[in-house]
This record gives C-alpha cells, structure tokens and sequence, in this order.
C-alpha cells in the first residue's frame, strides 16, 4: 500500500488521475473491488501502459465510439502473439476514451493467479481470472470483460498460422445472452508480429504448469497494432435455443472479427 | 415465575458469544454454556462448564426446556488437537442437535465459517451459498468445519421443525476476538505469502453480533454468507491496522508449507497457508436482502481499533 502511494503520487499525471476517476466502479471503503481491482493500481498501471500503447506499438484504434457508455458488454477479440498484450491494449484504448472512458475487465487464464506477484499485479489493475461465474457476476453488475474465445489455441498458435481464427467457444455467447450484454467484435491486427513463434515446448510447458513454452525471441518486438471495434451485435435469450443455433450466433460473431481482421490487414502500410 | 423463553448459547467464553447474550439477554432468559470455562456473565445468566458428550449436559436441556439454540462454541482451527476439535466440532454438535430435537428446541442457529469453502486459486469472487463446499481440497485440520455444517445441513432438511439457520461469516475480528486473523492483525509483525495477497472480508464482532441477533430473531431458515459488501487485500489490512508484512517464501509450494511446519506457528498455521495465498470471497448479498441487515463499521475502523490497540500496548 505504502509503495502504492508512493508510486501513484510519483508517476501518475493529474490527467490518468482524472480519468480513471470518471470511469465510476463498484469498489469498497477501501478503493478495492471483490476481484482485487485496486483503483490507485489502476492508475499507475494506465501510466506505464501509456508509452506502450502510445510509443512502442503504436496503436492505431477505430470504433472504440461503437462500445456503449455503460451496461453489461461483451468485447469478443481475436487472440495472438503469446503474451496478453491484445488484451492490454484494448483495455487502455477504451479507458483512455476521451469522452466515456470504460476500463474493461480481461479473463485472464487459470494458471496465472498461482505465479507470484503477477497474478496480484493483474487482479489489481482489473484482470480476472477466467471464470464463467466470474463473467456472470461482472456482467451482473454492468461491466465491460473482455473475451478471447479462442483462448490459448490463439495466443499460443505459432506465426504460420497467424491471423486464422481458431475454434470458438460457445461460453461468451450464453452469459451475453443470459445477462442481455451487448457483444462488441474486436479485430486486433499486429499483435501476431509482436512475438512470432516458431514452435511450443511441451515437455517443458508441462512440467511448468503453463499453457505453452513458445519457441520465440525472447523480445517483444514494436510491430504496429491495429484494433477495429465493430458494430454492437445483440442476442435476445431464448430457452429452447439448441446447439446448433447456438453455434450459428458464435459464427456470426467470428465471421465479424474475420472481416475487422481482413480490414485491419488491407488498411495497415506497414508491419513496424 | 420467569416467561421469558430460555435460550442456550453455547461456547460462552468467546468474545462474540458474550456480545451475543448481551444483546439477547433482555428478552431472553440465557443459559450460557462452554467447554473451556464457567464464565461469570451476570446474576440473570445461568453459567456452565459442559462437555457436550457428558451425560450431564442432557440435564440441562431437562431442567431448562429450552425454546432455542444458538451454537457458537466451536474450538478454531488453531486450538486444540484434531481428535479433540472432531470430538467437540462434530460428534458435539451432533448430540447438540439431537438434544435439541428430542426436547423440543424450534429454533436454532448455527455458527460455521467461510473456511468451508476452500482456498483455491480457481475460486471465482463473490461465491454464494449453493457453491460446492471444498472438503476434499481442505487439510484434516479444516475438515471438521465442512463436517460440522454437513452435520447441521442434514437436521436443517431433516428435523423441519428445529428451524436451522447456518451462518458462514467472513473473518471475524474486534475486540477480544481470538482467531488466526485477528491475532495477526494485533501483531506488529504478521507474515505474508511473498508474492501473494489474496483479497479478504471483515467483519466487525459488534456487527457479527447483531447479525447473528438478528438472524435469531426472524423465522429465516437455512445457509447464509455472512459478509460486507467491502474488500481489501490481506497486505493491506495489515498495514491499515499498523502492522509489518513479513515476506515468506512462496514458491515452490512445498517450501513455505516446510518452513511454517517446522516452526509450528500457532499465528500462522501452515494448513491455513493457502487462505493467505487465494482469496475466497463469499457473497453475503442474500443474508442482507432476507434478514434486513447492513453491518455499521466500515473497514477502517476496524483497523483503526488495531492501530490503536498496538498504540495503547
């Protein structure tokens, strides 16, 4: 707490300070939400994320108006690039918003609350771990969350195989409509070049306990990123909805994302 | 001729038992009971020391027909042995339970933890009532909790007219509270999981207190959580309340579990060393909303009262 303090006093400019502050979240006495979101954390954590975004990747952002101010929202993105940094920078593009700043929630994997220090550290800028019932609760109380259906068959795909979209799963679609959240489709263009992979070492990604061990450099490179937020798709809940209907909607959502991504692609000059 | 009705409380020597009888003891007539003492609580309450399993606790229930139960003598996971815990916790309960059927209690609460739900690092925020209680995943020193609520659970759907209610709280802490959490945050040096502070819930004794006067006094049956609509990280809490974190190594798992084995901290006990890594945060949303109750001290004074207990030492 203390060195949070410290930190915010020393690094966060009066401009983060302020935005973060519109952005209205259900917290205690405290500042902290059941999820570990700390808002002072938050802060810092837009600070340094900033000349990221800005600097590093560059992030060229469009549609980010077409997310709605408030109420339960569902940001479906493609996944890529090993790392979460997808996740990061749309996270940062929608609470840097200028007129309704909104600070998604990102579903993070299962493992990372078991690693020290890091699974902390993403709790408290606003990552939850992936749960269903996390999902749910968040929706529940009318935040934004970020999804990956693909989950790590797309960050952790290797570099031949960047921009196809993996298998979906169906999880997002049932809570969007159990909780009438609207569903935003993300395309995120770049994020494959920022860690090419070449191959997964599975051996040791087991005995590690982690999804995957890429082959890859062991930098994260400054490739230009590109997200387009499509329009706002909606889906009334229905009980008798089979599975196939059910599958039917998630392909609407991936086809979207598909035509982001190809539009993205055909709008980028160049990939550094 | 005394026509209040009678009311047994037990595990009397507690802080939270004691703010309990004070708050009930007006409209009831109180008998007061613990395994560890005979506690002096005032000429209108009837105080003993009892074995749960002696004969003569039965006397009691013949001499006194009690109309309710209130059950909150439990040894914590940090005292006693685990034979003696199961002894007190379980088969205790049990004969509790069944004396309480046999002469004709109708109204009972029942005092249980969030332990039961398990540390986990899976565990989704804001659990309610209806998730999976964790016993398999909990060590033999925490199973008797699961056990004991088990225990309860079945008299709930299988003696109707008993009227169980089952409270799960959060953490309990104030003044006189004597468990693990408590204890560390009255501490000026508290240890902490290097890398890790799981988000946690108070809730103040004065507040469990009503809660559970409260909870006494309406015909609710069932389980409830028990818990603020507050949060904060156990790092924190223990700065707030003026207190030192103390890194202990986390990884791999198998060495803090080592190291606090060997030396055998009874503050900081390793099977409760996974509550100190994950957090379980239960959702007491639904005890609010049925029971009309909201607790009155926020977390900072909470950690105030720590702040100034170490000043005042």
């Amino acid at each position: 707490m203390k060195l949070r303090q410290y930190l915010k006093k020393r690094i966060v400019p009066e401009a983060i300070d302020r935005q973060v502050d519109r952005m209205r979240k259900v917290t205690g006495s405290l500042g902290h939400d059941p999820w570990g979101f700390q808002e002072d954390a938050a802060k810092i954590g837009m600070t340094l994320v900033r000349p990221v975004h800005d600097y590093w990747f560059r992030v060229d952002s469009r549609g980010e108006d077409r997310v709605p101010d408030e109420g339960p929202v569902l940001l479906v993105a493609n996944h890529s690039g090993q790392l979460p940094l997808d996740g990061l920078m749309i996270g940062y593009t929608l609470a840097n918003r200028a007129p309704n700043p909104r600070l998604p929630r990102a579903m993070i994997e299962r493992f990372f609350p078991t690693v020290p220090w890091l699974g902390n550290l993403l709790n408290q800028v606003g990552a939850v771990l992936g749960d269903p019932a996390n999902c749910a609760r968040m929706l529940e109380n009318g935040e934004a969350v970020i999804i990956f259906p693909e989950g790590i068959r797309g960050s952790g795909k290797p570099y031949r195989e960047r921009y196809q979209l993996k298998r979906f799963g169906s999880g997002f679609m049932r809570l969007a409509m159990e909780h009438n959240a609207t569903v935003v489709p993300v395309g995120v263009v770049g994020c494959e070049e920022t860690m090419p992979a070449f191959g997964n070492i599975r051996p040791l990604a087991r005995w590690l306990g982690v999804p995957y061990v890429p082959v890859a450099a062991p930098v994260v490179l400054p490739s230009r990123v590109l997200l387009r937020f499509g329009e706002p798709m909606h889906f009334q809940p229905d009980p008798e909805m089979t599975e196939e209907t059910m599958a039917r909607h998630v392909d609407r959502v991936r086809n979207a994302i598909s035509d982001l991504i190809d539009q993205g692609l055909s709008e980028r000059e160049r990939v550094f | 001729m005394e026509n209040r009705p009678t009311l047994l409380v037990t595990g009397a020597g507690g802080a939270l038992a004691q703010q309990v009888i004070q708050r009930l003891r007006t409209d009831y007539r109180i008998v007061a009971v613990d395994f560890r003492e005979e506690v002096w609580l005032g000429p209108d309450v009837a105080s003993y020391r009892v074995d749960f399993q002696k004969r003569g606790f039965e006397d009691l229930f013949r001499r006194y027909r009690f109309d309710g139960v209130v059950h909150l003598g439990r040894i914590m996971s940090s005292q006693g042995t685990r034979m003696s815990r199961y002894n007190a916790n379980v088969l205790g309960t049990d004969r509790l339970l069944s004396l309480s059927d046999r002469y004709g209690v109708r109204r009972v609460i029942v005092l249980s933890t969030y332990h039961v739900y398990g540390a986990n690092a899976f565990n989704p925020a804001l659990i309610d009532e209806s998730y999976p209680l964790k016993s398999a995943g909990l060590s033999m020193d925490l199973v008797d909790s699961v056990e004991l609520e088990n225990l309860a659970t079945i008299y709930l759907w299988r003696n109707p007219e008993l009227n169980i209610t089952i409270l799960r709280p959060c953490n309990i802490v104030g003044p006189g509270v004597r468990n693990t959490i408590s204890n560390l945050l009255a501490s000026r040096n508290a240890p902490v999981m290097a890398g890790f502070s799981p988000m946690m819930q108070f809730i103040h004794s004065e507040d469990m207190a009503r809660a559970i006067e409260t909870a006494y006094r309406q015909p609710h049956t069932g389980i409830f959580n028990v818990a603020p609509q507050d949060w904060v990280d156990y790092r924190d809490a223990l700065e707030a309340s003026g207190c030192r974190p103390i890194p202990v190594p986390s990884v791999p798992p198998v060495l803090p579990r080592t190291l606090l084995r060997a030396l055998n901290m009874r503050r900081f006990p390793p099977y409760l060393m996974d509550f100190f890594k994950y957090p379980v945060i239960i959702d007491g949303r639904q005890f609010a909303q049925r029971f009309q109750f909201e607790p009155e001290r926020r977390l900072e004074t909470i950690f105030r009262y720590y702040r100034e207990l170490r000043y005042q030492s």
